[in-house]
């Protein structure tokens, strides 16, 4: 597998750490109800199609990644930096 | 038998090699199949269950029958395929799966009790009486199982990994994968050309004819001659790609030193990743057998590889063959032989209305049934309509059609497409992204259709890639290939399909009989295309014969999944590098050799190595030195090292502001030249890592982590950062390789840190402070592990060994020295400090006694989550800390005195342990169920793993001093 890190460029996955779906970018108010931070933390969907995910460039830029890809044929649609990612 | 004149070997350079502890000659370019078979030795092997005589069937990586072990002077490899291990001088290998010899092999008896044997016989007779299996069947089975055997050494072999990068990966160099990559070299596109043989061409040095008007051998040697002068064009030879995998990733095995006699530094295989946009899969077809009974006797061989070893090898299998094939084709195998001088004896063709120009006798609309031979074959019996008649012969050369060789199309989910006019699988278009089939890998049998589709697919890549040339395409043969698809041959008898497993018509009639139709779970019955070869001569054919036997057509029937990789890859390969000290990376402090100096035995401490503990001359066991090395901390002083810890730079005017978002406790209001002991929660609410963090400057902090959880800290302080503050501004890098930090401990500390500085230093606890030491730029802290009095100095990197040995030298003047790991870990349970044995990832703020930490005023990560219900309370097991006057021991588990022992009864655990000499006791750490109410109580330790079972005192966490008098000091 082989991701695209917008500021390093095409590099193999061994370089990336994964964390999880991007729902961890959407952290609820502290005074959320804790339904809203069950869900955060807790609740993930599972989808057999396009995702999008969390990785950590470790070994290159220490940046984190949000790419879009699809779980069934593997393709990668985009891979944007979190901290500069549009909502 | 060698004939001369024929082949491609180099009769000048005979080289001698030994099989079964016999020694043979062959020539370079020879493999040990065709040198044993130029040597007439027919019989290589056993097959795997009936134990049946074995000869060489093909001549390429997909032989499933002629595996050999080689021995080498420092290993022992088994399973290697005699058709693709190469002679060299001094070659030294053997037969296997025997018990006893070759040819008298005791196990062939099981080729008697066949009937009781066919499929699945293993999952209906080991199942009664069970006490047997034990005892009884698995230790037969172990026996039995396997083909070849290891040494049981260590494979002390040299392996290498290695990446490569390329714009198009041409894989095979046949006529397709030559003008492929001749097309996509002239375009100017970096090329890598993998070639699983040592020599390039495929089948044209097999095949010969004519390319452009040229003989074959001609035009390979100028394009040869061509793509080796091109400096974009890389060739790789002996290396076989493995699978595909995703995006453009292929794996690649390449033998390096299998073909040579073993020396040091000369790795045996090297595993690539090789990465490319594009690839061309120009692997050709295997040539597939016909199942007909006793098909299985070492002489019967494909047909296309009695070509190969005549043509390429220069040597004739038989001295008397037979042909049995069902196209044109495969008639050049006979022609190949009579005009080399090799007595063709017979024809026999299944089609009726089969052609009849060659010199010899030839049957049409007939079918060989039988044949005759213990060892080896000696004759065939020939059915023709209601006729039948034997024919001598040596060796037989079968032929049933050929295969497109797809399995890297199918390496990512792709299924193949059944070709009813080719009566073979091809590939789906497109199954790996990138990857385009050509050639016989794609069902284009001739060599016009090899050359024009090798041509086509990289004319289209380098378009792609933005490049631009015109080729000409040769001129070859296109002889059509529409073969009648023969199977299997309707007779009594057992029938092989696969050679290796000792597979039979019968056997996949019977798993399809017995419910297992499906194609998957016919091959898990029957273990069809589970041996080495995994099935390439025989998945087709099995498959056919299932279909058959249910009903149903093959393109509905199917075929099993084929994964990776294509051939056998030694872990040796894929591991390189891995073994002992290339398992992980090390780390090594500064004051890694002072330590060894010294004769500190040193620990693993995730990658770093620290030193266990200093050994004094007299001293015999560790308690003894660590023992000395905590009184020698709490009477006088002692330097160790700290360096591990994680240490983070963060500057900037929001760098308070993320301090606090990121601890629980509250950073913007420290003082500059202060430090303050800080917790980090996760955002599920449980603790993170804990550690010290010092204000530098206004806009300068300096954070410590744990050693344990540095670069978990690292991911998530960019996590935090980047995900919900990127616009703060604040930035951080980890500097923990640029100090090295020494703490310094006892109450004498104070006056060895003011023997170093240049100006003496008034700092409070928790204080930090520049300082010079010898005149290095360093930093002071006040802080303290061990509950004594406590600094740490910090240098730069390249002055920590010099500062470290003049720390030591120093101390002994005091009555100090250096302490250990374990010195350091018994000083942090007397003082009650946790380390990541507590914080362990499933206690909470509140379970460490930490709960006050968690600031009120603002927010954290972690402090929703730290505020649910069931993270607090009496019913949480909280820290604690235990006393008891015999050993106890971390991981036991505490009770009620008085208590049933079992899980409901269980009131917590213990974490840390250690004989404390400052107390006369031990101490260990734990977590007990409302721990904080029940300090003054005791509990029953028990550890049942290591048969302890011990009173223990619950008691306040930090034992020595309190009231912290002694670190104020």
């Amino acid at each position: 597998m082989r991701l695209t890190c917008p500021l390093c460029g095409d590099r193999d996955r061994r370089e990336f750490y994964y964390y999880g779906a991007e729902d961890y970018l959407h952290r609820p108010a502290p005074e959320a109800e804790p339904a809203a931070w069950d869900s955060y933390l807790h609740l993930r969907d599972n989808p057999a199609g396009v995702v999008k995910d969390l990785w950590y460039h470790e070994a290159g830029c220490t940046q984190w990644l949000l790419v879009t890809r699809n779980t069934v044929t593997h393709e990668i649609f985009g891979v944007q930096l979190v901290a500069e990612r549009k909502a | 038998m060698r004939i001369d004149g024929k082949g491609l070997v180099d009769r000048t350079k005979p080289v001698r090699f030994r099989f079964d502890g016999k020694d043979y000659a062959g020539y370079k370019g020879d493999t040990l199949a065709s040198a044993l078979l130029a040597n007439d030795v027919r019989l290589v092997g056993r097959s795997f269950k009936y134990h049946r005589p074995r000869g060489v069937l093909t001549a390429g990586s997909e032989e499933p029958n002629a595996l050999v072990e080689v021995l080498g002077p420092k290993n022992q490899t088994p399973n290697v395929r005699a058709t693709v291990q190469e002679v060299f001088e001094g070659l030294d290998c053997r037969s296997q799966n025997r018990l006893g010899s070759l040819r008298f092999d005791l196990l062939a008896v099981n080729d008697y009790l066949a009937p009781f044997l066919s499929a699945g016989f293993y999952y209906k007779t080991f199942m009664w009486p069970r006490a047997f299996w034990e005892k009884l069947y698995e230790p037969i089975i172990r026996r039995a199982a396997g083909l070849g055997s290891l040494s049981g050494k260590h494979d002390e072999g040299a392996y290498e990994k290695a990446f490569a990068f390329c714009d198009v990966l041409v894989i095979g160099s046949g006529p397709a994968g030559l003008m492929a990559a001749l097309t996509a070299g002239r375009a100017g596109a970096d090329v890598i050309l993998a070639e699983e043989s040592h020599a390039l061409g495929g089948r044209l040095l097999s095949d010969g004819g004519t390319i452009g008007g040229q003989t074959a051998a001609d035009w390979l040697a100028a394009t040869q001659a061509e793509l080796t002068a091109m400096p974009n064009v890389r060739i790789m030879t002996r290396t076989s790609i493995t699978g595909a995998y995703d995006h453009g990733t292929y794996g690649a095995l390449e033998r390096v030193g299998l073909h040579k006699p073993a020396r040091p530094n000369l790795p045996r295989e090297c595993f690539w990743r090789i990465v490319a946009p594009h690839a061309v899969l120009a692997a050709g077809a295997l040539e597939r057998p016909i199942a007909f009974p006793d098909n299985d006797r070492p002489g019967v061989m494909m047909a296309s590889a009695v070509r190969s070893y005549l043509n390429r090898y220069g040597v004739s299998p038989g001295k008397r063959v037979t042909l049995f094939a069902n196209s044109d084709a495969a008639r050049a195998t006979a022609r190949d032989l009579m005009a080399a001088g090799v007595p063709v004896a017979a024809i026999i063709d299944p089609r009726p209305d089969a052609f009849s120009v060659e010199d010899c006798p030839v049957h049409a609309g007939a079918d060989v049934i039988g044949t005759r031979g213990r060892l080896g074959l000696s004759a065939i019996t020939i059915r023709k309509g209601s006729e039948t008649f034997e024919v001598e012969t040596d060796c037989l050369a079968m032929s049933g059609g050929w295969n497109p060789t797809i399995h890297l199309t199918c390496h990512m989910n792709g299924r193949p497409r059944w070709d009813e006019d080719l009566a073979a699988f091809v590939p789906m278009v497109g199954a790996v992204p990138g990857l385009v089939a050509v050639g016989a890998a794609n069902g284009s049998m001739s060599t016009h259709g090899a050359l024009a589709s090798g041509h086509a697919a990289a004319q289209a890549m380098v378009q792609a890639l933005g490049r631009k040339v015109i080729v000409d395409l040769p001129e070859a043969e296109d002889m059509p290939y529409r073969p009648k698809a023969l199977w299997t041959v309707d007779a009594p008898g057992r029938a092989w399909l696969d050679f290796a497993n000792d597979v039979t018509t019968k056997d996949v009639k019977q798993a399809a009989q017995e419910g297992y139709s499906s194609v998957e779970h016919m091959k898990r019955y029957t273990t069809q295309g589970m041996a080495p070869d995994q099935g390439k001569s025989s998945n087709v054919a099995a498959l056919a014969v299932l279909a058959d036997a249910t009903g149903r057509g093959i393109a509905e029937t199917g075929v099993t999944t084929f994964r990776p990789p294509y051939v056998p890859v030694s872990i040796a390969a894929m591991g390189a590098g891995g073994r002992a000290e290339g398992f992980a990376p090390q780390r090594f402090l500064t004051s890694d050799q002072a330590s060894r100096d010294r004769h500190a035995p040193m620990i693993e401490a995730g990658l770093w190595y620290r030193p266990s503990y200093f050994p004094k001359p007299g001293e015999t066991t560790w308690r003894e030195a660590c023992d000395r090395e905590v009184a020698m901390v709490r009477q006088s002083v002692g330097v160790t090292d700290v360096s591990t810890l994680g240490k983070i730079d963060i500057q900037g005017p929001d760098a308070g502001r993320f301090l606090d978002f990121l601890y629980t406790n509250t950073f913007s209001t420290l003082p500059v030249g202060r430090v303050r002991y800080g917790l980090m929660l996760r955002e599920d609410g449980l603790v993170l890592d804990d550690g010290t963090s010092a204000r530098l400057g206004e806009n300068h902090y300096l954070m410590t982590t744990t050693t344990a959880a540095a670069g978990l800290v690292m991911r998530h302080m960019d996590f935090v950062h980047q995900a919900f503050c990127a616009d703060w501004q604040v930035r951080f890098v980890s500097v923990t390789e640029a100090w090295a930090q020494f703490a310094v401990a006892g109450p004498k500390a104070r006056a060895l840190v003011n023997s170093f500085v240049e100006e003496t230093v008034d700092l409070p606890f928790m204080g930090v402070a520049p300082v010079r030491i010898g005149g290095v730029e360093g930093r002071l802290f006040r802080i303290s592990f061990s509950g004594e009095e406590g600094y740490e100095l910090a240098v730069p990197t390249r002055y920590g060994e010099a500062l470290f040995r003049d720390l030591l030298a120093r101390a002994e003047t005091l009555g100090g020295g250096p302490y250990g790991m374990e010195a350091l870990n018994v000083l942090r349970i007397e003082k009650g400090f946790i380390t990541h044995s507590e914080i362990h990832g499933r206690v909470s703020a509140h379970d460490i006694g930490m709960e006050k930490m968690v600031s009120a005023k603002k927010d954290c990560i972690g402090k929703a989550a730290a505020l649910r219900p069931g993270l607090w309370g009496p019913e949480r097991e909280q820290l604690v800390g235990l006393k008891a006057k015999a050993a106890i021991s971390a991981g036991a588990h505490l009770f009620q005195p008085g208590a049933e022992l079992h899980r409901e009864t269980d009131q917590g655990y213990v974490t840390s342990i250690c004989w404390s000499p400052t107390l006369d006791a031990w101490l260990g750490l734990g977590f007990l169920k409302d721990g904080r109410a029940r300090i003054g109580e005791l509990v029953r330790l028990v550890d049942h793993l290591r048969g302890l079972d011990v009173i223990c005192e619950v008691c306040h966490p930090v034992f020595h001093d309190p009231e912290g008098e002694k670190l104020r000091a």
